[in-house]
Formats: structure tokens, C-alpha cells, sequence
């Protein structure tokens, strides 16, 4: 293995990287798009979060201080889209980059040029999003699901820029999909079979495959609603034969394995995190890719699991409880396991692992108020209350995020080739820990009191718990610049890192040098 | 156990869902306990071992990795159990699910039909409705640059109505739900109920009340800017009480009828007009068209200067009586009486500078179709 | 060449490129085929509808008259009517039930009156609540078959021909018809938004 990492190196005596801006714009060498991927999704999400402020601030006190309804309205919309479509999956995309070629063994992704394309037309779509925001009339306002009609015909001018936007952000997600598929299945290094590649590439294997399913879904949706507004057709409008509950169906038969997409690949870096701070392999391989498989599959059949109150037969209604209920399973098996993996090992607890370990606690508590939500006649309490919020901030942003955050600590040294100072790396962890959770449990409280989500101004009994929420939010916020500074202060030097520096750390990324060679596996690996 | 723990402070507090008022409402809480207190079991469980391990097993305390990394007996056990508990879930919520879904055998018919930005409720069996708006006074919630700082909010502030929705205890009542322009929900969180209000489309839903009292609820579907200011509020009375409020219900749609004839008889002076339509447009109006008639560009169109305004009488009564299809603007003919339209439309042709000298009598508002 | 190189053009070279070139020309149809399966997700959507009765929507229409009536039990036909905004027209059932046995064919009116000073075409549309019991409902003759033109100040009772199947399971024993008027005057392919303006 080390002969073949200095033979690389030889070989990479020649890397020639272009210099200056030019080199970004043209390159197709995958840690270079798995860089610019990560700095744009965590751009996004201070935009994104900044929103969130700014709908905290008009939540701190009952009344309406600081913003109009309308201008709320698109607040919550635009932060739940960015979140979704700039934060986590463009974050997830960036880990697949920089990782996954190093994981199998390949020299880079399989269609280079594509990846490059793949992400230069997200600042793009972003762009017109944001700028849809200053037109007149408004940005979009109707909540990141766009339910018809008010998506259609009480929708603001600006909602053909949405459309396009959400097209370009479908067509940068499916071709990175492609990417991945044909990646991990035609350049894999000789003995790299499937059942040995790391769980990661696993979980963006089977991501990728709901990718390719559901995006275009997302397509026709999107395509379906600019026409009903604007060229007359009639898909949602009662008035010409249509219907809107036919839109939430359609949404959500891409929603719903969306949400499994903005996780699955998390089940993958914390399945690489927990073993190497345990000292011990992962437990029940096979059953973790098996459990992913079944999440994957069951995720088309549950969609209508956000309907529950829009007047469907019982039959249907226990199908999809039973089937939601259902999913609960297979995600269970693979939270038994990772703690079966620290059970009797050696373990550690350096910031990766922290964030990790606070990863399965907190997404599980996410899983559990979603479980509560799959019970249809409990439902009809919880749904489209702020229960609903808490539940689904619990498994994206401690699900979601907490496991980026993971990942970007534990794969730094490997890409920058220094150590992130691990104290500030701990302050974040705390400081995050603790505010994220002043932030959204109280959540659950407030949903469960009776009030409602995507509403600018509540009832007097609601005021102290969202006067708390407010404060763990501004906090949250704060906490995430402390990030910001580690991010920035390991990109420009500290402790040299080692090819490991983590002693249980398993994987062909760590057989190479930090930081990694500009073009790494120029000849592939051989495989144990 | 369940019961310890339900008649705790737990339940009583603003921490916990309601228990309601409604047989129904009772089941659904029971089943909300129960699975709640099952996830806390098994998070006690599963969170307990992952804790003993970062205590017992940590390296600074001298533990050694074990070798072990697999069982299939294992995880066939943990999976089976877990799917034995959620059968055990399931049985009660099918059941549960299943009573709440029988709207057979009703006593009483309401028809709810939710729009932008109010409820109408219609007595089916009685042939007669009336909208229900927010009744709190706009200073209350108007703050905005420090404005109305010294307004004190009320105790139901954003869940008070100008009309209740009066209901008879112990019988059952069929809900008919619908919308008039975007998809609502009406929610009672006292009886469990929720329903989407899909325009163009009837869903069913139904309650006995228990006991007598108020009940507030909220619009619970994202329906526009004033989604969070379209609450419900029923008023359920014993059988005799209500017998005695609909009686004098139905006495004072007789005396509005009266009423109206009056008005249709009357002439409307400019003075008048202008003061009752000032009142009816800052009431029903400005939320889209603001104070100053300046509307929101882009948004809801300005009625200061506007051509319509401005222009023909006939063309301008008949927007607001019957609405625009395709737009926001609703018809007006049902929830304002004639002489409020009246009213509120010489308002619109003689403020903020429109000056149109127009002064709108009743008899033309009835002839585009105001009842 | 060495032995290295020959290596590395196994997996880098025109084989690999060809590898790929299928996978990815299988991808991309997937691709297509979801993007046509959203679509095709509407009238899939319009089948189940029919066939199961969700949703209320109304299938059974120009039906031959019922010559079966079942003698041993009644079923109560509710009717409530709505008038969509711009619509200036009244609309009300001319009575608001109508209990009826499985099977007997029944005619009902509803009332309409154009109150505006123009000519208006309506289009009723009909859904019924439980769900399950359109599967039931048949309309023999009805007005919301077609578009109704009423001059102004015009008045016209509208009729509905129906039965209610004999098959209607027995713990079906009120349903409610319900009518939504819209005003399509203009055409339905009249755009309520302005793309020039957007872009």
C-alpha cells in the first residue's frame, strides 16, 4: 500500500493545477468540485439561517414587530428551500466528491466535465431564487411544498423564477447522481467488491438510485404548476377538472424519498466515525446495508403520510400508518448497531466523535416524534403544528448537519493536510449541543399546546416558549461562526497532519497523504 | 401506569396535547401517551447502553477493543421486537382511526367553508350561516416600528371571532368542509378534529361534545398572508340553551331582513356613506388593499387612482359584490349587507383624492346581485 | 509501456469509456421515464379515483336509468351548493335532501340566476362526501355535464336525473352531493398570471 502512495506521489511531481480563478471555473478534478460544493452549501446555509433569524426575531415576542405576513411568509419559504436544495444536499454532493473516488480507489469521478457543470449551475439557480425575493410582489410565499392553488393562482409574478430555479438545482442533483452511480459501479479498484466498499459509498449508492427516481418527479410537479399559472392548463384547479390534493400527492411521492435522501448519506459518515473512535469494526455490515436498502425502498410507499388530513378513505390511511410505522425498523437496526459498535470497544472522543454521538442520540429523539406522528389518529393533532417542525429540525439539522459538521472535522486533516484546533472544534460542539436543543425541543411543546406552523404572530399561552426557541436560535446562529473560524483557520495552516490521525481510522483515504494528492489512485490501489 | 402519569401536572400543563372534550379527543391523547411513553422506554434503553459504553469503555480508563463485529441472531432479535411493538400500536390506532372516520348517523349538519381570511358556517339543517372573522382590534397586533406599544393584548388575543360557531353538547354533529379559494384546514384541537378545506371539493368530519363551553381552534393549512389570523371558535351549549340561541337567531334574520328593506327603501346620503364605508373598508378591505388604498404592488392592486375606481359605476359594484375569478378578490355579496356595500363602495370612489362625487344607493347594489 | 501504465489505461481507457457510456445512457432513460411517470401520475391518479371512489369525484355519469329498486331501505341524498368567486350567479338546491331507495330514479332542481348585466357561462362541479359513496351515485342526466349559459338577469331551474346503486353498502345511509359553480366565461386556458411580467 505505502509503495503504491509513493508512486503517486512521483507521479504527481507533474500536478499541474491551473492558478487563480480560472482554475475553479475549469476544473474537473473531484476534490476541487467537492471544495467549491462544500464552501457554496455552507454559504447557503448562513443565508439560510440568517432567514431563520429573522423569522426567530418576529417570533421572540406576540404581536408584529418587525416584518409583514407576506414578507414572513416568504421568509419560511425560501429558508426551507435553501436549506433543503443549498445546505444539505449540495453538502452531501461535496462529501461524495472528495470521498467516494478515494474510497474505491479511482482516480476521480467518471464523468468529470458533467461534475464541474454539475455544480456551477447551483450558484446559478440560487441566484434567480434570491433575487426573486426584490421583484415586485414578492419571492415565493406559499411554503417550500408549494401547495397548489395557492403556488398557482394566488401566487405572486416572481413564481416562474422559482420554477426555473427548482429545474436548474433537479438537473445539478440528477447529474450528480448519475455521477455517483456510474462511479462507484464501474471504478471500483479490482478487489474492491461491493460488500467491502465502506458504508458511505453504500448509502450515496442507494441516495443516488432515489435521486435518478424522484427528482424528475419533482420535475413534472414544478413544470405542472407553471403551467396551470401561466398557460391555462388545469392539473389543480377544481374549476377545470382538476384537483389539489392530486399536487400533494405528486409532491410528496417525490418528497417523501427526498427526506431519505437528505439522511442516508449521514447513516454513512457516521458509520465511518463511530468505528474509528471505537477501535472496532463496524457492527453488522451486511445488516447496515441491508437496513439502508429496506429504508430506501419502503420510502416509496409512504408519501401520503403528510395527508392524512386531507379526506382520504380509512384504507388508505391505515396503509400508509402502517407502512410509515413500518420504516422505524430498519432505521432502528442501524442505530442498535452503531451502539453496538461502541459497546466494548476503546473509545475516544475527539470533535468528529462528539458530533457523531450527538448525531444518534438526537436523530433517534427525531425518529421517535416521527414514529408518534405515523399514528393516523394522533396525527390529526400533530400535523401542520409546530410538533411538526420540531420533529422534522430534529432529524435534519441534528440529523443532517450534526453529521456534516462530523464529517468536515473528521475528514479536514486529509483535505487540507493540517489539524483543526481542536479546542475551538470542542467550543462549537457545546455550543451547538446546547442551543440546538434550546432551539427545537420546546418545539414539541408549543406543537403539542396547539400552535400551528408557518404562522408570523400566536396566542398569549404561546409566548414564553417562543420567547426561549428565539434565544436558542439566536445562539444557534452564533454558535455556527465558530465554525466558521475553525474552517477557515485549518484551510490556511496549523499542526501538520499525519496520513491517519486517527488511530482506528479504516479506508483507503487514509493510506495516502495529508492533504491528499491533487490526483490520488493514478494507479489503482490493490485491495486486502 | 398511564393513568398516574396522565393525571399528573403533565397533562394539565401547556406541556402536553390536550385531552379535549370529546370521547375521541380522549382516545387520541391515550394513544399520543402511549407511544410517546414507549419511545421514552425504548430511548432509556437503547441511550442508556450507548452511555454505560462512552463511561465504561472509553480508552482513558484503560478499556481494549473488543474483536466482535457481527450476529445474525442479534439483529434478528432486534429486529423482531421492534415489530412486535408496533403491532401492538397499531391494533389500538385502527381502531381509534376507524371511529373517527364514521360520519354516519348525524344529528346536526355544518357546512364550513373556509376563504381568505375567515370561516362561514352554514346551519344546514336551518338554511342559515354567517362568516366569522378575527375580532382582534388591529392596535393589537400592529407593531411594527414600536407602534401600539402601550396596547395591552387581550386574553384571547388571535383566537377570538366576532361570531361563534354555537353548538349542542351531546349530539352528533357532521361537519361538511370546503374552501372558496386556496386549501384551508379547520382545526379544534378540543376535539380532535382536522380536516383540509380543498376548494372545489366537500371533506366530511364529526364530534359530540361533551361538555358545555369554548373551544378555540386555528386555521391549520398555510393559506396566505392572514393564515395565522383566521381562528375557530365554538360555543357549545346545553340542548336547551341552544334551542333558545337559534330560536333567537332565526328572530334576527327575520329584523335584517326588515332591515334590509329599509335600506333599500332609503336614499344614502354622502356623509353617511362615507362614514359607514370607512368603517366596512378598514374592517374588510385594507388587509389587501391597505388603509391608504395604495394596495401592495405586485400583490393586490391599488384602489386610490385606479381605473375602476374611477369608471364605471356598474363595473365597479360588480367586483366587489361578485369578485374576480382567477384572483384574490373575493364576492362580497354574502358577508356584507347591501347598504354596506353600498357604503363601501362610495367610500372607494370618494377617498384618498378619488373624488368621484359618486354616491351608490342600495337599488343598485341589489341589482348585481347583493342579498 | 510499462506494466503500471497498462494498468491504468484498464481503467482509465477506451473500455472504461464505453462502460460508462451505457450505464449512463441507461440512467438517463430512468431519468425520462420518471419525468414521464410524474406525469403520468395524473390520470393514473383519475383511474384509482374511479375505481375506488377516493376523493369524491364523480364518475358514474350518463348512466341508463335503474329499473332495480331495493324496497327495504332508504338512503338520504344531501345537496349543498357553492358559488366560486367572480361567479355572479345564485345557485341553491330547490330542496336540501332527498330520501330516496336504492336504485329508484329521482330528478331533483337546483336553482341559478345570472344577476350580473352580462351573459355568463357556468360550470358546475360536483363531489360527494363519504368518498366511497361516489362509486355509487349515478347521474343519468345532469346539468354539470356541460356548460350552462344564462343571460343577464336570467333564471333557469337545472336538473339532475340519478340513482343511488343498489349495491351501496348497508352502512351507508346519508351522502352529500355537493356543487361548486365557477364562472368560465372567459376560457379555462385564460392564464391568471403574466409570464412576460415574471421574467
Amino acid at each position: 500500500m505505502s509503495t503504491l502512495s509513493a508512486i503517486d506521489e512521483h507521479n504527481d511531481h507533474h500536478d499541474h493545477k491551473p492558478k487563480g480563478m480560472m482554475r475553479w471555473i475549469l476544473t474537473t478534478n473531484h476534490k476541487d468540485i467537492g471544495t467549491m460544493y462544500l464552501i457554496f452549501s455552507f454559504l447557503m446555509f448562513l443565508i439560510g439561517g440568517a432567514m431563520a433569524m429573522i423569522i426567530r426575531a418576529e417570533l421572540y415576542q406576540p404581536g408584529l414587530q418587525i416584518v409583514e405576513p407576506n414578507f414572513f411568509n416568504q421568509m419560511t419559504t425560501v429558508h426551507g428551500l435553501i436549506m433543503v436544495f443549498g445546505a444539505v444536499m449540495p453538502a452531501f454532493t461535496g462529501l461524495a466528491n472528495w470521498l467516494i473516488p478515494m474510497m474505491i480507489g479511482a482516480p476521480d469521478m467518471a464523468l468529470p466535465r458533467m461534475n464541474n457543470w454539475s455544480f456551477w449551475i447551483l450558484p446559478m439557480a440560487f441566484a434567480i431564487l434570491l433575487s426573486s425575493l426584490f421583484m415586485e410582489g414578492g419571492g415565493p410565499n406559499f411554503g417550500w411544498t408549494f401547495y397548489a392553488p395557492l403556488s398557482t393562482t394566488y401566487a405572486p409574478d416572481s413564481t416562474a423564477l422559482f420554477v426555473f430555479s427548482i429545474h436548474i438545482m433537479g438537473i445539478s442533483s440528477i447529474l450528480g447522481a448519475i455521477n455517483v452511480v456510474v462511479t462507484i459501479i464501474n471504478m471500483r479498484a479490482p478487489g474492491m467488491s461491493y460488500m467491502k466498499m465502506p458504508l458511505f459509498v453504500w448509502t450515496w449508492l442507494i441516495t443516488a438510485f432515489l435521486l435518478i427516481a424522484v427528482m424528475p418527479v419533482l420535475a413534472a410537479t414544478v413544470t405542472m404548476v407553471l403551467t396551470d399559472k401561466y398557460f391555462g392548463t388545469s392539473f389543480f384547479a377544481a374549476a377545470g377538472g382538476g384537483d389539489p390534493v392530486l399536487f400533494q400527492h405528486i409532491f410528496w411521492f417525490f418528497g417523501h424519498p427526498e427526506v431519505y435522501i437528505m439522511i442516508l448519506p449521514s447513516f454513512g459518515i457516521i458509520s465511518a466515525i463511530v468505528p474509528a473512535f471505537s477501535r472496532k469494526k463496524l457492527f453488522g455490515y451486511s445488516s447496515m446495508v441491508y437496513a439502508t436498502a429496506s429504508i430506501a425502498l419502503l420510502s416509496f410507499v409512504v408519501w401520503a403520510h403528510h395527508m392524512f388530513t386531507t379526506g382520504m378513505p380509512v384504507a388508505a390511511e391505515l396503509f400508509f400508518m402502517y407502512c410509515t410505522m413500518l420504516i422505524s425498523v430498519p432505521t432502528g437496526v442501524k442505530v442498535f448497531n452503531w451502539v453496538a459498535t461502541m459497546w466494548r470497544g476503546s473509545l475516544t472522543f475527539e470533535t468528529p466523535m462528539l458530533f457523531a454521538i450527538a448525531f444518534i442520540v438526537l436523530f433517534t429523539i427525531g425518529g421517535f416524534s416521527g414514529l408518534m406522528l405515523a399514528i393516523t389518529p394522533a396525527d390529526f393533532q400533530y400535523h401542520d403544528t409546530y410538533f411538526v417542525v420540531a420533529h422534522f429540525h430534529y432529524v435534519l439539522v441534528t440529523g443532517a448537519i450534526f453529521s456534516i459538521m462530523a464529517a468536515a472535522y473528521y475528514w479536514l486533516p486529509k483535505w487540507t493536510g493540517n489539524m483543526y484546533n481542536e479546542s475551538l472544534g470542542k467550543l462549537h460542539f457545546w455550543a451547538s449541543l446546547i442551543s440546538v436543543n434550546v432551539l427545537f425541543f420546546p418545539m414539541h411543546f408549543l406543537g403539542l399546546a396547539g400552535m400551528p406552523r408557518r404562522v408570523p404572530d400566536y396566542a398569549l399561552q404561546f409566548a414564553d416558549f417562543n420567547q426561549l426557541v428565539s434565544i436558542g436560535g439566536f445562539a444557534f446562529g452564533l454558535s455556527q461562526l465558530i465554525f466558521l473560524v475553525v474552517v477557515i483557520k485549518c484551510a490556511r495552516g496549523g499542526e501538520k497532519a499525519p496520513a491517519k490521525p486517527w488511530e482506528g481510522a479504516e479506508g483507503l483515504e487514509w493510506d495516502m497523504p495529508s492533504p491528499a494528492p491533487y490526483h490520488s489512485h493514478t494507479t489503482p490501489p490493490v485491495i486486502k | 401506569m398511564l393513568g398516574l402519569i396522565s393525571s399528573s401536572v403533565f397533562a394539565t400543563s401547556s406541556l402536553n396535547m390536550t385531552k379535549g372534550v370529546t370521547d375521541i379527543s380522549q382516545r387520541v391523547y391515550d394513544l399520543h401517551m402511549t407511544i410517546l411513553i414507549i419511545c421514552c422506554v425504548i430511548g432509556v434503553v437503547v441511550f442508556g447502553a450507548m452511555f454505560y459504553a462512552i463511561i465504561k469503555h472509553r480508552k482513558s480508563q484503560g478499556a481494549v477493543a473488543a474483536q466482535f463485529h457481527e450476529s445474525t441472531k442479534v439483529e434478528v432479535i432486534w429486529t423482531i421486537i421492534p415489530f412486535i411493538i408496533l403491532i401492538g400500536m397499531a391494533i389500538p390506532a385502527t381502531k381509534t382511526l376507524i371511529e373517527m372516520e364514521d360520519n354516519s348517523e348525524a344529528d346536526i349538519t355544518i357546512k364550513v367553508t373556509g376563504s381568505q381570511w375567515k370561516w362561514h358556517y352554514q346551519y344546514f339543517d336551518h338554511d342559515f350561516g354567517f362568516y366569522s372573522l378575527l375580532s382582534t382590534p388591529r392596535e393589537q397586533y400592529e407593531n411594527q416600528n414600536g407602534k401600539n406599544a402601550d396596547v395591552v393584548k387581550g386574553e384571547n388575543y388571535l383566537l377570538e371571532v366576532d361570531r361563534h360557531l354555537v353548538l349542542p353538547i351531546g349530539k352528533k354533529v357532521r361537519f361538511l368542509i370546503t374552501a372558496d379559494d386556496v386549501i384551508h384546514s379547520w382545526w379544534v384541537p378540543a376535539f380532535a378534529v382536522k380536516q383540509d378545506a380543498n376548494p372545489g371539493f366537500i371533506n366530511e368530519a364529526w364530534t359530540i361534545i361533551n361538555k358545555p363551553g369554548i373551544y378555540r381552534g386555528q386555521c391549520a393549512e398555510l393559506c396566505g398572508k392572514d393564515h395565522g389570523f383566521m381562528p375557530i371558535v365554538v360555543e357549545a351549549l346545553s340542548q336547551a340553551d341552544y334551542d333558545v340561541w337559534l330560536a333567537g337567531q332565526k328572530q334576527d334574520i327575520a329584523k335584517a331582513e326588515v332591515a334590509a328593506k329599509q335600506a333599500l327603501a332609503s336614499t344614502l346620503t354622502m356623509d353617511d356613506s362615507m362614514a359607514l364605508g370607512e368603517t366596512v373598508y378598514m374592517t374588510r378591505c385594507a388587509a389587501c388593499h391597505q388603509a391608504n388604498g395604495a394596495g401592495i404592488p405586485g400583490a393586490f392592486p391599488a384602489i386610490k387612482g385606479s381605473p375602476i375606481a374611477l369608471g364605471d359605476i356598474g363595473a365597479h359594484i360588480d367586483i366587489v359584490v361578485n369578485g374576480k375569478a382567477g384572483t384574490a378578490m373575493q364576492a362580497f355579496s354574502g358577508q356584507l349587507t347591501a347598504k354596506e356595500l353600498a357604503a363601501v363602495i362610495t367610500y372607494e370612489r370618494n377617498a384618498w383624492d378619488n373624488n368621484t362625487g359618486d354616491v351608490v344607493q342600495v337599488s343598485e347594489v341589489n341589482a348585481k346581485g347583493a342579498k | 509501456m510499462s506494466d503500471e501504465k497498462k494498468s491504468r489505461d484498464a481503467s482509465t481507457g477506451a473500455a472504461l469509456k464505453s462502460k460508462n457510456s451505457v450505464l449512463m445512457a441507461k440512467l438517463f432513460s430512468a431519468i425520462v421515464l420518471m419525468f414521464g411517470f410524474g406525469y403520468a401520475l395524473v390520470p393514473l391518479y383519475d383511474v384509482l379515483c374511479e375505481v375506488t371512489g377516493i376523493n369524491g369525484r364523480l364518475v358514474n355519469d350518463n348512466r341508463e336509468a335503474s329499473t332495480a329498486v331495493d324496497e327495504s331501505r332508504m338512503v338520504r341524498l344531501q345537496f349543498t351548493t357553492s358559488v366560486a368567486p367572480g361567479m355572479p350567479w345564485q345557485f341553491k338546491p330547490k330542496v336540501n335532501y332527498v330520501d330516496v331507495h336504492p336504485g329508484e330514479n329521482t330528478v331533483v332542481y337546483f336553482k341559478a340566476t345570472n344577476q350580473s348585466n352580462l351573459a355568463v357561462t357556468g360550470q358546475a362541479v360536483p363531489s360527494v362526501s363519504p368518498g366511497i359513496a361516489s362509486l355509487y351515485l349515478n347521474k343519468t342526466e345532469c346539468f354539470c355535464f356541460e356548460q350552462q349559459i344564462l343571460n343577464s338577469g336570467e333564471s333557469v331551474d337545472m336538473g339532475l336525473v340519478f340513482f343511488i346503486s343498489p349495491e351501496i353498502p348497508q352502512d351507508i345511509r346519508t351522502l352529500t352531493l355537493s356543487y361548486t359553480l365557477f364562472n368560465v366565461t372567459q376560457p379555462i386556458s385564460k392564464p391568471s398570471g403574466d409570464l412576460q411580467a415574471a421574467l
